[in-house]
């Protein structure tokens, strides 16, 4: 789930194969200071390296003062490992994980805007959105706006379903994931100073604790 | 020194020293870090800098170089030669832009370098304004860490944290961009705090003794370990800590060329250089070896030839500064994170004193191989031109191995690296990773004002001489004693050489015109000389070193030389050619 896996004790330096030969999706989790310039800096790592990130969110954490991005791409563990710590090594980084889909609950949020009298004349749109669980955000007499919350394969099946219903626009937000053995940042950050070799007491006391630390 | 002795009085009466510009905020900072000597060059948006400057000109050293890039690598080579962090001023735009090769070397080679660039005022910003140009995100990728001030209030802390980054950790360059209303704009002076800690940065980490237990292990059983060495020993300041190790454990040891002058070159366990042009015995024995200590390298792929052939019979220990080198290229068994300055210290504490007789034997054997069929002949011609190797072991019969030696890219700066002697560290300097053509002379002129005791001596060729040539002004301005040593062959010798034999002679491009090196170097009023004949080599080289201030040797050497042993790219590092 991360660079360092907990649960199996294994260092961050074991040699072990992580069976990740294939390629496959990942979410990066990447905690850091709320700074101008460090999403260039992180997008360099991939680009440099000729990746695609096929999904990008930064948002607040529930630390004040440090961000959280969340990172998709498709690549081998192997590469995903190295990825990470290039990312790691950016000062304004604390802490980078990276997981499986299986590790991560995750959403998409997505909004579409159709026709209001389509809605109101067929009655096999309005079945539609039901089933997709979609909320109505805006109603005007012109046209709807729904969204729907999900994984990307549930929000693409609706923009199918809804094509033949003169669809007018869709959007979908990247992906936020939470990890699902994470009990939030400061936990994760003490799981890791117990086992691993970075630990650094010093900084978590520090975290959070805006005076006390040199911060810009 | 306290910094208002040397504000102008003006400033010390009127405010009393409660308020200072946020160019005299830089060189506040500066003077509290300890720097001496600044490599720059102005221009319009740092031109409030250096009219602060001109009230510090007894304090600190200004050098004016005759291009950026010469800024930095003169910063490079004063940090190299002298383990301090090295300081650039350049203006925005062009003086920005240029300073990016200088950057992208300090970057892959680890040196620790501040750059302050000024800036368009802030509310041009993003105005495409005259000479604006997005100096932060074209360095990114070149810079451990950059930052864009915008108001004076920020310099102080901007620059102690540019300092602390700079040479903590795995050291790297750095660089501030300055605003010029920030430069300009006045503030309430409060006394400069450095910097040691930042709360998202972990330069090194506190050491974990565990897997060092069991490198000890492996170390302790091993019938054939080989230490591989880089320039973390050098950087980390453990050369003593490294050689206790060495000799405790009787390990054969080889370095890379930025590792080389860590340990004398005549060092019993010093094997010699690793690599594309590296030693026989190295190359060939990594992969015999049992136990790979490999200790502050990173296992370039010019050090590795073909990785799924490296070292597979061999356990593997790694120790490194920075967690992102272990497991990067060559997977480790053993990963030690740490500064080895600590780290090694701890190991030799657990090893067992060894000798390993019929091991270091098998090195000896390759070497007396590699002697007969390369070296002898490279060192000691009879006939024919003169050998880039001859002119080497001259310069060390001379200075005895305790100049500084400066190197260029390409040919000569291989043979530089395999025959020059050091018998001490911090004394080959030379662009590893990015392989910069031009970094020699200007590189040198900052080694000299790093070491000013010690004799250096730029070696470099006649194509990349001619590349950053213009520093010839700051030699003769600054008035810095460099040795400068032409190896002249007529050909861009590396790519010639690898033409030659990968491309079927056909030699595209290579053929390099020069002007009289010598008259050039008198009309910057440099004295220098041409030697063309064996025989008035030495007195030539002589005549260099006893010279009073800079002096320009160029010597002609062979045409189509190679330099061999070469592992081919994409052959193993046992499947090195001795011819």
């Amino acid at each position: 789930m991360s660079d360092i896996n907990i649960n199996q004790n294994t260092s961050l330096f074991s040699k072990e194969d992580d069976g990740s030969e294939t390629k496959q999706e990942y979410t990066f989790t990447v905690y850091s200071e709320n700074r101008i310039g460090i999403l260039s800096r992180i997008a360099i790592i991939f680009s440099k390296r000729k990746i695609n990130i096929e999904s990008l969110n930064t948002s607040p954490s529930e630390i004040e003062g440090i961000h959280r991005f969340n990172i998709v791409i498709q690549e081998t563990g192997e590469v995903v490992k190295k990825l990470a710590r290039q990312i790691e090594k950016q000062v304004e980084v604390l802490k980078v994980y990276y997981s499986t889909n299986d590790q991560i609950i995750w959403q998409e949020l997505a909004l579409y805007k159709v026709p209001t009298d389509v809605i109101a004349e067929k009655v096999e749109v309005e079945r539609l959105l039901h089933q997709f669980g979609a909320t109505a955000v805006v109603i005007r007499k012109d046209y709807t706006v729904f969204s729907v919350t999900g994984h990307k394969e549930e929000t693409d099946r609706l923009v199918t379903a809804l094509e033949p219903y003169s669809l007018i626009e869709f959007v979908r937000s990247a992906r936020v994931a939470i990890i699902k053995n994470s009990r939030g940042f400061h936990e994760k950050l003490k799981e890791f100073e117990a086992l691993e070799p970075g630990e650094e007491v010093i900084e978590n006391e520090f975290l959070n604790k805006g005076d006390d630390v040199f911060t810009m | 020194m306290l910094v208002k002795d040397v504000l102008p009085t003006k400033t010390k009466q009127a405010e009393t020293l409660t308020k200072l510009s946020g160019s005299q905020m830089i060189l506040t900072a500066l003077m509290e870090e300890g720097v001496s000597t600044i490599f720059g060059y102005p221009g319009g948006a740092i031109m409030p800098l250096y009219d602060a400057l001109y009230d510090f000109n007894d304090h600190l050293n200004h050098i004016l170089v005759r291009h950026e890039q010469g800024a930095v690598h003169a910063a490079q080579g004063y940090a190299r030669a002298s383990g301090l962090t090295g300081i650039v001023f350049a203006t925005s735009g062009p003086g920005a832009t240029n300073l990016v090769t200088g950057l992208a070397d300090a970057q892959i080679d680890s040196t620790p370098i501040v750059c302050i660039t000024g800036q368009v005022y802030a509310h041009l910003l993003g105005t495409d304004a005259f000479q604006e140009t997005d100096v932060i995100n074209i360095t990114a990728p070149v810079t451990k860490w950059n930052y864009q001030v915008t108001d004076a209030k920020e310099i102080p802390e901007a620059l102690a944290k540019a300092f602390y980054i700079a040479r903590s950790g795995r050291p790297g360059p750095v660089l501030i961009d300055i605003t010029k209303n920030a430069q300009l704009q006045i503030e309430e002076f409060s006394p400069y705090k450095k910097c040691h800690h930042i709360r998202s940065y972990r330069p090194s980490p506190k050491v974990r003794i565990e897997p060092i237990q069991q490198a000890a292990e492996l170390i302790n059983q091993a019938k054939k370990p080989f230490v591989l060495f880089g320039q973390g020993v050098i950087l980390g300041k453990a050369e003593q800590e490294f050689r206790s190790f060495i000799e405790k454990t009787g390990i054969p040891s080889a370095w890379t060329i930025l590792g080389d002058s860590a340990i004398p070159t005549d060092h019993p366990l010093n094997v010699g250089m690793l690599g594309m042009h590296g030693n026989y015995g190295p190359n060939v024995l990594t992969n015999q070896c049992d136990v790979l200590i490999a200790i502050g390298m990173r296992f370039d792929d010019r050090v590795t030839g073909r990785l799924d052939k490296y070292a597979k019979q061999a356990k593997i220990i790694h120790m490194d500064i920075d967690p992102a080198e272990i497991d990067k290229n060559v997977k480790a068994d053993i990963g030690i994170w740490g500064d080895c300055k600590e780290t090694l210290p701890l190991l030799s504490e657990l090893v067992k004193p060894n000798s390993h007789q019929e091991w270091l034997q098998l090195f000896a054997d390759h070497d007396k191989e590699e002697r007969q069929t390369v070296i002898h002949q490279e060192l000691n011609p009879q006939s024919g031109e003169i050998t880039m190797g001859e002119v080497i072991r001259n310069l060390n019969e001379l200075t005895g191995g305790d100049a500084i030696i400066v190197t260029d890219v390409g040919q000569h700066q291989m043979v530089a690296c395999r025959y020059a002697k050091f018998n001490s560290s911090r004394s080959n300097i030379t662009s590893g990773g990015l392989g910069t053509m031009g970094f020699c002379l200007p590189a040198a002129i900052g080694a000299k004002f790093g070491a000013p005791e010690r004799t250096v001596v730029g070696i470099v060729g006649d194509g990349g001489f001619q590349m950053t040539l213009q520093e010839l002004g700051t030699i003769m301005q600054s008035k810095v004693d460099v040795k400068i040593v032409i190896l002249n062959n007529r050909f861009l010798g590396m790519v010639r050489q690898w033409q030659q034999l990968f491309n079927d002679k056909r030699y595209s491009s290579v053929n390099i015109e020069s002007p009289d090196f010598v008259a050039l170097a008198k009309a910057y009023r440099i004295d220098g000389q041409l030697v063309e004949d064996r025989n008035n080599l030495n007195e030539a080289l002589k005549t260099m070193l006893d010279n009073k201030g800079s002096y320009l040797l160029e010597i002609l050497v062979g045409k189509e030389n190679n330099v061999f042993p070469m592992v081919p790219q994409g052959c193993s590092v046992s499947e090195i050619r001795l011819k």
